[in-house]
C-alpha cells in the first residue's frame, strides 16, 4: 500500500533503496557516507533487504567492488557524497567505459578545501564528463523517485550507463518534507528483472571485462559511449512517461515552470529551482512575465529541447552552484549558451555563480536576480556577465 | 593483419566475447630476449609448460618440441624454471637473431 510520510531525503532515498533491493551494495561506511547509507544498512541488519552489503575501506574500493558485482550481473548500488565521489574519480570512468549500469544516489556537497560539508554542486558538476547519466532532484519526492527511475533507465539494453541521481546535501537530505512512498510490489513490477547479457559468472558465455584497448579500437568504444547518452534520453523520456501512468508524477528532461509567455526567466538545478517558483509566483502576481526552467537531466545534457524552450525569451540567467575554474563562467551556463547558439534566436544570458559552501539563497535574493533581468531587458545590456551572488566585497 | 572494424560492429565496452582469442594477438614482437633450448640438456619434466604465463612452449607427446615465437614475450620465467640441474633454456638477446634473420 502507497503510504505519505514525513521524512528527510536521506531516508527517503534510503527507503527506495530497500525496495528496490539491490542485490549488491558496496559503501564506504563513515563520513563523507551520509545517512542514507546508515539507513540502508539499518535495512540490511533488520532482515528487511536481500542485498549482499560489502563495507570497504574507501570511496575507491566501494565503486571497485561495484564494477566487479555489476560485471557479474547483479543489480547494484551505491551512494556517497563530495569527497567521497572525489575518491571515486577513477573507478566512475570504469563503471561507465565498461558499460555497467547501477544506480548511485550522491548528496551535493562542497568540496575540500577550506573543509565544507555543506551543499554545492562542485562534486556532480566536476564528474560530468565521466561517462555516467546524472539526474538532480528538487525535492525529496523527486530524489525518490529519480532513484526508482535510475533502475530501469540505466539497464536498457541500448543505454547500459550508470546512473547519479542527487539530492541537494542538507538542504534535502537532512530535512523533513513530505513523501509519498510507492508499494514494495509496485516497485519491483516497475523495474522489473535485471537481465545481464554479459555476466561474468555465465561460464557457458566467457566474457573479458576491461581488457587493454590500443590506438586501435579504444576511440571506437569511446564513440560508442557518446550513442549510448543519446540513447539513454529517449529511455529517460520513456521511464518517465511509464512512471507518471504509475504515480502522476510527470517527468521529462526539464521542467518549464510559467515560462511559455515569459519574457525573463532563469534556469537552476536541485533544490533552489524550487525556491525559484516562489519568487516566480511572487512576481507573477505583480504582472511580471518572468518564468523558470528546472533542468532535471544534465547528462545526456538536452541542448536541442533547451534552445527550444529558452529562444523566446529576452534575458535568460543561468545559475551554477559550482565553479569551473578558469573557463568563462560555470559550466551549466557555458553549455546552456552554447545549446542557444544554435537555436533560432538568442537571448541576452547571464551567469550567477551561486551558494558555494552552503551559502543560503532565499526567494528575496533571486527576486533581486530577476529585477537586475529586467533592467537588462529594459536596457539590452548586460553589465556583468558573471555574478557571485551574494559574495561579500 | 585483420580488417580492423568500425565502431557499430564491435562489442560494447572492449568487452571480449570468445574465449582464447589472445591467439589471434601477436604478442612476440615485445620481446627482447628470446629463449633457446638445448635439446640434448633437456628431460621434458615440462616444469616451463607449465609456468609460461603466455602458454607459449610448445609440446607434442609430451615432449618439450620449442616454443611459440609468435605469442612468447621473451619474460624468461622459463629459464628460471627449468630444473638448476637440467639448465637446459638460455635467454638470448633478440637482437642477435635479427641481425642473423
Ligand atoms: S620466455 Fe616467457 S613467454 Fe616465452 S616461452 Fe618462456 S615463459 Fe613463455
Ligand atoms: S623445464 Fe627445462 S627440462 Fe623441463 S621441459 Fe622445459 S626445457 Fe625441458
Amino acid at each position: 500500500m502507497r503510504k505519505i510520510v514525513a521524512l528527510t531525503g536521506n531516508d527517503a532515498v534510503g527507503t527506495a533503496m530497500k525496495q528496490i533491493n539491490p542485490d549488491v551494495v558496496a559503501a564506504f561506511p563513515i563520513t563523507p557516507q551520509t545517512e542514507l547509507m546508515h539507513k540502508f544498512a539499518e535495512f540490511h541488519a533488520n532482515g528487511e533487504v536481500d542485498t549482499e552489503l560489502v563495507l570497504v575501506e574507501s570511496e575507491h574500493s566501494a565503486m571497485s567492488a561495484c564494477v566487479g558485482a555489476a560485471a557479474a550481473g547483479a543489480r547494484t548500488m551505491t551512494a556517497t557524497s563530495a569527497q567521497g565521489l572525489a575518491l571515486m574519480w577513477e573507478i566512475l570512468y570504469v563503471q561507465a567505459s565498461c558499460r555497467l549500469p547501477m544506480v548511485m544516489p550522491v548528496v551535493n556537497r562542497a568540496l575540500n578545501a577550506p573543509l565544507n560539508i555543506h551543499c554545492d554542486h562542485s562534486d556532480t558538476m566536476g564528474a560530468r564528463d565521466c561517462g555516467w547519466i546524472q539526474i538532480y532532484s528538487e525535492n525529496t519526492q523527486e530524489a525518490y523517485d529519480n532513484v526508482i527511475q535510475g533502475v530501469p533507465i540505466g539497464e536498457k539494453n541500448d543505454v547500459r550507463l550508470p546512473v547519479m541521481i542527487t539530492l541537494d546535501g542538507f538542504i534535502l537530505s537532512h530535512t523533513m518534507e513530505r513523501v509519498e512512498l510507492l508499494d514494495d510490489d509496485e516497485i519491483q513490477r516497475f523495474i522489473g528483472e535485471y537481465q545481464h547479457p554479459h555476466s561474468l559468472l555465465d561460464t557457458e558465455n566467457p566474457v573479458t571485462y576491461g581488457p587493454v584497448d590500443l590506438p586501435d579500437y579504444y576511440f571506437e568504444h569511446k564513440r560508442q559511449q557518446v550513442l549510448a547518452m543519446e540513447r539513454a534520453k529517449d529511455s529517460i523520456l520513456e521511464v518517465g512517461r511509464a512512471f507518471a501512468d504509475l504515480t502522476g508524477r510527470d517527468y521529462g528532461l526539464f521542467e518549464e515552470y510559467r515560462l511559455g509567455d515569459a519574457e525573463i526567466a532563469i534556469l537552476a538545478m536541485g533544490s533552489t529551482a524550487g525556491t525559484a517558483k516562489e519568487a516566480v509566483d511572487q512576481l507573477r502576481d505583480r504582472g511580471k512575465k518572468v518564468g523558470l526552467l528546472k533542468l532535471r537531466v544534465f547528462r545526456p545534457f538536452p541542448y536541442e529541447e533547451l534552445g527550444q524552450s529558452l529562444e523566446h525569451l529576452k534575458v535568460l540567467a543561468i545559475f551554477d552552484r559550482a565553479i569551473s575554474f578558469g573557463s568563462y563562467g560555470g559550466a551549466l551556463f557555458s553549455e546552456v549558451r552554447s545549446a542557444l547558439f544554435g537555436a533560432g534566436r538568442i537571448p541576452l544570458v547571464t551567469n550567477y555563480i551561486y551558494g558555494l559552501g552552503g551559502r543560503n539563497i532565499s526567494v528575496e535574493e533571486i527576486g533581486s536576480v530577476f529585477d537586475e533581468l529586467e533592467h537588462v531587458a529594459q536596457t539590452q545590456q548586460i553589465e556583468n556577465t558573471i555574478t557571485y551572488l551574494g559574495v561579500r566585497e | 593483419m585483420r580488417k580492423e572494424r568500425g565502431w557499430q560492429e564491435i562489442p560494447i565496452g572492449g568487452l571480449i566475447l570468445e574465449a582464447g582469442n589472445a591467439e589471434e594477438y601477436e604478442t612476440g614482437s615485445w620481446r627482447t630476449y628470446r629463449p633457446v633450448k638445448d635439446g640434448e640438456k633437456c628431460i621434458h619434466c615440462l616444469r616451463c609448460w607449465i609456468y609460461c604465463p603466455d602458454s607459449a612452449v610448445l609440446t607434442e607427446d609430451g615432449n618439450q618440441v620449442g616454443f611459440d615465437l609468435e605469442h612468447c614475450k621473451g619474460c624468461g620465467i622459463c629459464a628460471a624454471e627449468c630444473p638448476p640441474k637440467v639448465r637446459a633454456i638460455e635467454m638470448v638477446l633478440e637482437s642477435n637473431f635479427e641481425e642473423k634473420e
